[in-house]
């Protein structure tokens, strides 16, 4: 029982950093319909932005929250310059584009700060469990930083979605992109602002999973963003919610894997499950096949 | 004033229009009339960037549309209906509709205009919180009509409004844009297989034929000449 409890809640963390790395990629998803390979990479980026400031002497919110506007700024740019020129071309052509993101991404990070070397980002809050009567379970003030933070990050995002003129802007260009640009929104800038708020969201999960691992190098979301995927993919990839459960699905399943069975086979786990699922609901947990008027 | 000038236009290598020229003078009611694939869609295209035009200009109050992208034609005044009519089944009515004045800078004024339209099409108001998806027909007509209003335009431009709808919604519809252009001086560039009902309204007549204008009349002229409504209007 003791175990179940420490994997559940070691699970419900881990969950809501690949909750956070879905919705990252649900974002893209909906409004561009690419899916983007170079997430994590752009994650890992900005986190060891975030680094670099604490080895100028910053504090752990100015990493951050520097760490954050980093990645609003990186997808922006990487919209503007690498992705706009694939809209509207053949799926394949973005494909290509984000795996290449992704490669060019973890090589110049490497250039950069170094493969080798052994780094690591720092916690601001501890790492050790709470204390439950003699002894301690497996979550810490850190583990409940990680919730309330990708907590918070979703609501915002959903409010400014469902109740801000910006967010029905943005759902209609998402949507519908002509008829948008036929009630004069400026369909292009909410592509770049939902890139942008997309990879801010990446970059969160980056900064949130940066501490558990030792030592940082410039491929530790690969595993990670294979797990958020599957957490988009097993939520239906246009949802929200969707993202947020199947992040903690993935989560828990990791975690009872690991546990339960071996730790070797967890990522395989969080894959059969995957597969499971879609063989039951191929358009994944909350996504609603559109009917079409005909 | 809106002027459509030595148009010509094309899909890929499938010429669409050709050397189109018509006047749409402000405050009139002007129905562009004719068959399947004369190059009716693809002229409202044209006139709001969604096609730009190989040769050939279009002018509205004094500015070159022709160099503009979409939005900012739309800003100047020029709503758009495209055919199919453009509903995002994904939201609501009451956000369909709000999606129309979004652009504009007067928020006081979007209210206010949201509750003209909830007066003008009192079905939408009972069925604002709901899906757009669950709309009828008409019901779909109206938000999109209402949502183009919504911009406070200068010229309305619609495509085959009447598709699917039944004759006595036409007639409705038809009065309404009557009223709006006698009214308050909206200008109608009406697309219509229907020449019938747009006949009924309209000031003016174009009649296109494989791209290309075959003739430009009074309404009341076209509707009397028995050849050109044989051959082209189908009444």
């Amino acid at each position: 029982m003791h175990a179940f409890v420490n994997y559940t809640l070691d699970g419900l963390s881990v969950g809501m950093v690949y909750a956070a790395v879905a919705l990252s990629l649900v974002l893209i998803w909906r409004s561009t319909r690419i899916l983007n390979f170079a997430g994590g990479a752009m994650a890992m980026l900005t986190t060891y932005i975030g680094l670099s400031l604490i080895d100028r002497g910053a504090n752990y919110w100015v990493a951050f929250f520097g760490a954050l506007i980093a990645g609003l700024v990186l997808g922006a740019v990487v919209e503007r310059v690498f992705v706009r020129p694939v809209e509207n071309k053949p799926p394949i052509n973005a494909v290509i584009v984000t795996l290449g993101l992704f490669t060019l991404i973890e090589a110049l990070a490497g250039m950069i700060w170094g493969n080798s070397k052994s780094r690591s980002f720092p916690a601001h809050f501890s790492g050790n469990g709470y204390r439950v009567g003699t002894t301690r379970v497996a979550f810490a003030p850190f583990d409940t930083f990680i919730v309330v933070a990708v907590a918070l990050t979703m609501v915002a995002l959903l409010g400014l979605f469902q109740y801000t003129s910006l967010g029905l802007k943005m759902r209609a260009a998402a949507f519908e992109p002509v008829v948008a640009r036929l009630q004069g929104i400026r369909v292009s800038r909410m592509l770049t602002l939902g890139w942008a708020l997309a990879a801010a969201a990446g970059s969160l999960a980056g900064v949130l999973v940066a501490p558990r691992i030792l030592p940082l190098s410039p491929n530790y979301m690969d595993d990670v963003l294979v797990y958020g995927f599957s957490a988009a993919v097993l939520g239906g990839l246009d949802s929200p919610v969707g993202a947020l459960i199947g992040g903690l699905v993935l989560g828990l399943t990791r975690e009872y894997v690991g546990g339960y069975v071996s730790s070797t086979y967890e990522i395989e786990g969080a894959l059969v499950l995957l597969i499971a699922v879609l063989m039951v609901r191929p358009q994944g947990l909350f996504n609603r096949i559109a009917p079409r008027r005909v | 004033m809106l002027e459509i000038s030595g148009v010509s236009a094309s899909y890929g290598p499938v010429q669409a229009l050709r050397d189109v020229t018509v006047q749409v003078p402000d405050g009139s009611v002007t129905a562009v009339l004719g068959a399947n694939g004369a190059g009716k869609t693809t002229l409202l295209k044209t006139i709001t960037g969604l096609l730009k035009p190989q040769a050939g200009t279009v002018v509205f109050d004094g500015h070159d549309l022709t160099s503009m992208k979409v939005e900012d034609i739309v800003r100047l005044g020029v709503a758009h209906v495209p055919e199919g009519r453009g509903v995002i089944n994904e939201l609501t009515v009451d956000d369909n509709l709000r999606l129309g004045a979004i652009w504009r800078r007067d928020t006081a004024d979007r209210k206010t205009a949201l509750g003209e339209m909830y007066d003008l099409f009192p079905p939408l108001a009972q069925r604002r919180r709901r899906s757009a998806f669950t709309l009828s027909g008409g019901e779909r007509q109206m938000l999109v009509l209402g949502r183009a209003l919504m911009s406070r335009p200068k010229a309305l431009l619609l495509d085959e409004p009447s598709l699917g709808l039944a004759p006595i919604v036409t007639a409705q519809m038809m009065a309404l844009l009557r009223d709006l252009s006698a009214e308050q001086g909206l200008t109608v560039l009406l697309v219509e297989q229907n020449a019938k009902s747009a006949l009924s309204i309209a000031t003016t007549g174009v009649v296109l034929s494989l791209g290309q204008v075959v003739t430009t009349k009074a309404a009341a002229e076209l509707a009397a000449d028995a050849d050109l409504r044989h051959h082209y209007l189908g009444f």
